[in-house]
C-alpha cells in the first residue's frame, strides 16, 4: 500500500490581482508550485517580479485571489485573518532583510514573541528562546538589545526568533542584503544547517551566490514561474 | 499569563517614554484631581450650609408679619406688627402637630458694663423660644417662666457681646449690666453659634424676657405685639402639614377674607435651607462639569498619544503580526497601555485631588470634605476614559495590514 505523503507546499494557479484606483496591478498570473518537506528553495527574480507577493502569500502574510494555495494539507484561501495568524505562529518562521527586531527588547525576549502569543509559561518561553539564542551562538548576548548586536548578530537573532516555534517551514526574504559577505555567510551556513536538519527552508532572493546554497532554483518573472530547476539532488527529510 | 505579560510590555513601553507618558498623565491627574478637589469643596460648603440651617434649631416654623398694604403701597415684610402673644399661645393649643411655640420682640439696644459699652439686638423673648431655636449656654442658663411671669430683669449674652462688654478672664454670669439704662444681671453665656445663613453674627445678642422687655426696655406698639413667632414641630415631617395649619389658624385669627392675602409669612428651616442648598449643589455641579471637561481632554490626550504610539510602532506591530498575534492580542496590547495611563493617571489625580482640598482648607480656611465616592467615581472614570480613548488606536492597530505594517518605514 503506497502512502501518500502529502507535500508541504502545493500551490494551484495561484493570481493575486492588486486594484489602486483604475489600474489594475497583476503581481501573480497563475503560479502553480509544489515543495515537499525537507526542500531548499531559493525564489529568485528582479525587483517587481512578484517574488515578494508570493513570499506573502506561502507566509500566510497574504491570499491569492483567484487559485489555491494548501500548506500542510490545509487551503489557507479559506482561512480568517486569526486563523492566519495560527499558522503563522506555529508553522512559519520569518527571516526578513531588515531584521524586524522589536526595538529596546532584548535579543532574548525577541526571540522569546511567537512563544508569548502561543500563550507558553513564561519559563517555558525563556527556556526554548534561551535554546533557539544558543543554536544560532548568541548564548552570551541574550539581554542585549538589538542596537547592541551586529547586524550579523540581530539577523541570527531574528532565525532564533524563526526557529523557536519550531516552524514546518522558514521563510528567508532577502537574509542578507543587509549584511557584509562575512555575516551573509554565517547566516546562510545557519539556514544551511538548519535545512540539513530537516527544515523546509524558502530563500527570496536576487543574488546568485547566495541562491547558491539552495537544492533548487525558482525564478519569478512577470508574475509567473520562469524557471523551476533542481540545482542539488539531495533533499534533507527531517528525522521522525 | 497573556494578560500579564501584556501589562509587563505597556509598562515596559511607557517607561521608554517617560516624558511623554507623562505628559499624558498630567491631563488625566488634573482632571481626576480637578473632580475630586471641587467635590470637596462643594461638599464642604453643602456641609457648612445644614450646619447653619441645624444652627436656626430643628423643625422649627418662623412666623413673620408681611408687608403692609397701604393705599396699595406694599410695605417692608415684617414692616408691620400684627403677631402677638395670644396668636403663639393660641397655635400651639390648637396644633397638635405643633410641640411649643415661643416668641420675641427684638430692638437695637445700647449696654454698659463698667466702663465697657456696647450696641446689638436685643431680644425680648418667651423661654420658649429658647428651647425651640436651640440655643445651648457655655456657663450659666435660660431664664425660666417664673422669670417671664415676675418680668425679671435677667439677661443671657452672646459670645461676642461678652467678648466686648467684658475684660478678658472676667467672668459675666452674676455681672451687674445696664440695657438702655436698666439694671441686669446676667444669669447665662450662650454657646457660640457662628454666622447664620444669612451671613449676621448670631452670637452678638442679648436676650431677655419678653415681659421685661415689653415692660422695661423696648416698649412695644400695642401690649402682646411680638416681632416674630417660632414654632417647633414634633418631626421634620410634620412641618408642611403644621405650615398650612398654622396658616388656617391665623387667618381666623387674623380675620382675613377668602380673597385677602395672608398678613404674614411662615417659613420653615426646610425653605431657608433649600435656597443655600441649592446654591451649593449649583456650585458642585458647576465644578463637576467643568471638572470632567478637564478629564475629558485628558482623555483625549491619551488618545493623541496612542495614535502617535501606533504610527511609530507600525513596523513593530506588522513584526507581532507575522510572528502570529492575533487582532485581539495587539488590541488587547494597545488598550491596556491606555488603561495603564488611565488607572496611573487617576491614582496620582486621587493623591493630587486630595491634597489639594486639604490645601484649600488650610490656606483659604473653606471646609472641604473629601467623599468616598468622588474619589471612587472619578478613579473608575479615569480607567474608563483611558479605555473608551484607547478604543479606537487599538482598533487602528489590530486593523493594520501586516504586509504594510512590516513595509513601514
Amino acid at each position: 500500500m503506497a502512502v501518500i505523503v502529502n507535500p508541504l507546499i502545493v500551490c494551484q494557479d495561484m493570481w493575486k490581482v492588486y486594484r489602486i484606483g483604475d489600474v489594475t496591478l497583476q503581481a501573480l498570473r497563475g503560479v502553480s508550485l509544489t515543495i515537499e518537506r525537507g526542500e531548499f528553495v531559493a525564489i529568485m527574480g528582479s525587483s517587481g517580479s512578484g517574488k515578494s507577493t508570493l513570499m506573502n502569500i506561502l507566509g500566510c502574510l497574504d491570499k491569492p485571489s483567484r487559485g489555491h494555495y494548501w500548506l500542510n494539507g490545509a487551503d489557507t484561501g479559506s482561512l480568517r485573518s486569526d486563523q492566519l495568524a495560527e499558522i503563522r505562529n506555529q508553522q512559519i518562521g520569518f527571516v526578513f532583510q531588515s531584521f524586524n527586531l522589536i526595538p529596546r527588547t532584548s535579543a532574548l525576549e525577541n526571540a522569546q514573541l511567537p512563544l508569548f502569543y502561543r500563550g507558553l509559561p513564561i519559563k517555558q518561553q525563556r527556556a526554548l528562546a534561551a535554546a533557539a539564542l544558543e543554536r544560532v551562538g548568541l548564548r552570551d548576548r541574550e539581554e542585549h538589545f538589538p542596537t547592541q548586536l551586529s547586524g550579523g548578530q540581530q539577523q541570527r537573532v531574528a532565525i532564533a526568533r524563526a526557529l523557536v516555534a519550531t516552524p514546518s517551514l522558514l521563510l528567508a526574504d532577502e537574509p542578507t542584503g543587509n549584511l557584509d559577505t562575512q555575516s551573509s555567510r554565517e547566516i546562510m551556513d545557519i539556514l544551511s544547517e538548519l535545512n540539513k536538519e530537516g527544515m523546509t527552508v524558502i530563500l527570496v532572493t536576487h543574488e546568485n551566490d547566495v541562491a547558491a546554497y539552495a537544492a533548487r532554483e525558482v525564478v519569478i518573472k512577470d508574475g509567473q514561474i520562469q524557471s523551476d530547476r533542481v540545482t542539488k539532488a539531495t533533499i534533507h527529510v527531517a528525522e521522525a | 499569563m497573556f494578560t500579564w505579560l501584556t501589562i509587563v510590555t505597556a509598562l515596559r513601553v511607557l517607561r521608554r517614554n517617560r516624558l511623554r507618558a507623562g505628559l499624558t498623565l498630567l491631563g488625566i491627574v488634573i482632571g481626576v484631581a480637578a473632580v475630586i478637589a471641587m467635590v470637596s469643596i462643594g461638599e464642604g460648603a453643602k456641609q457648612a450650609v445644614q450646619k447653619q440651617i441645624a444652627s436656626m434649631g430643628t423643625n422649627v416654623i418662623l412666623i413673620w408679619p408681611s408687608g403692609t398694604t397701604v393705599s396699595g403701597v406694599r410695605g417692608a415684610q415684617g414692616g408691620a406688627v400684627t403677631l402677638t402673644v395670644s396668636d403663639a399661645l393660641d397655635l400651639k393649643k390648637k396644633i397638635p402637630f405643633l410641640t411649643d411655640t415661643g416668641w420675641y420682640t427684638r430692638g437695637a439696644m445700647q449696654i454698659v458694663n463698667g466702663n465697657h459699652n456696647w450696641n446689638c439686638s436685643v431680644y425680648g423673648t418667651s423661654p420658649s423660644y429658647l428651647t425651640i431655636r436651640d440655643w445651648s449656654y457655655s456657663s450659666g442658663g435660660a431664664f425660666t417662666q417664673a422669670d417671664l411671669d415676675s418680668a425679671a430683669r435677667v439677661a443671657i449674652l452672646g459670645q461676642t457681646v461678652v467678648e466686648n462688654l467684658f475684660d478678658h478672664g472676667e467672668e459675666p454670669v452674676g455681672a451687674a449690666i445696664r440695657i438702655n439704662n436698666v439694671p441686669f444681671r446676667v444669669i447665662g453665656v450662650f454657646s457660640p453659634k457662628g454666622q447664620s445663613a444669612q451671613g449676621w453674627d448670631q452670637d452678638d445678642v442679648v436676650f431677655i424676657p419678653y415681659s421685661t422687655a415689653e415692660r422695661k426696655v423696648l416698649g412695644t406698639l400695642f401690649l402682646g405685639s411680638v416681632g416674630a413667632i417660632a414654632a417647633s414641630a414634633a418631626s421634620s415631617e410634620d412641618l408642611e402639614d403644621a405650615v398650612e395649619e398654622i396658616r388656617a389658624v391665623m387667618r381666623v385669627r387674623h380675620r382675613l377674607q377668602g380673597e385677602q392675602p395672608d398678613d404674614f409669612t411662615i417659613r420653615t428651616q426646610v425653605d431657608m435651607g433649600k435656597v443655600q442648598e441649592g446654591t451649593s449643589e449649583t456650585l458642585t455641579v458647576m465644578l463637576m462639569v467643568i471638572a470632567s471637561v478637564s478629564l475629558l481632554v485628558g482623555g483625549i490626550g491619551i488618545m493623541n498619544i496612542l495614535l502617535v504610539s501606533v504610527t511609530e510602532r507600525t513596523r513593530e506591530i506588522g513584526i507581532r503580526m507575522a510572528v502570529g498575534a492575533k487582532r485581539v492580542h495587539i488590541m488587547t496590547q494597545f488598550l491596556i497601555e491606555a488603561m495603564t495611563l488611565g488607572v496611573v493617571g487617576g491614582f496620582i489625580g486621587v493623591v493630587v485631588g486630595i491634597l489639594a482640598a486639604r490645601l484649600t482648607t488650610i490656606i483659604a480656611g473653606w471646609p472641604t470634605i473629601i467623599s468616598s465616592d468622588a474619589v471612587v467615581i472619578a478613579f473608575i472614570f479615569s480607567v474608563a476614559v483611558g479605555l473608551f480613548f484607547g478604543l479606537y488606536p487599538a482598533n487602528k492597530a489590530a486593523r493594520l495590514n501586516p504586509i504594510e505594517a512590516l513595509r513601514y518605514e
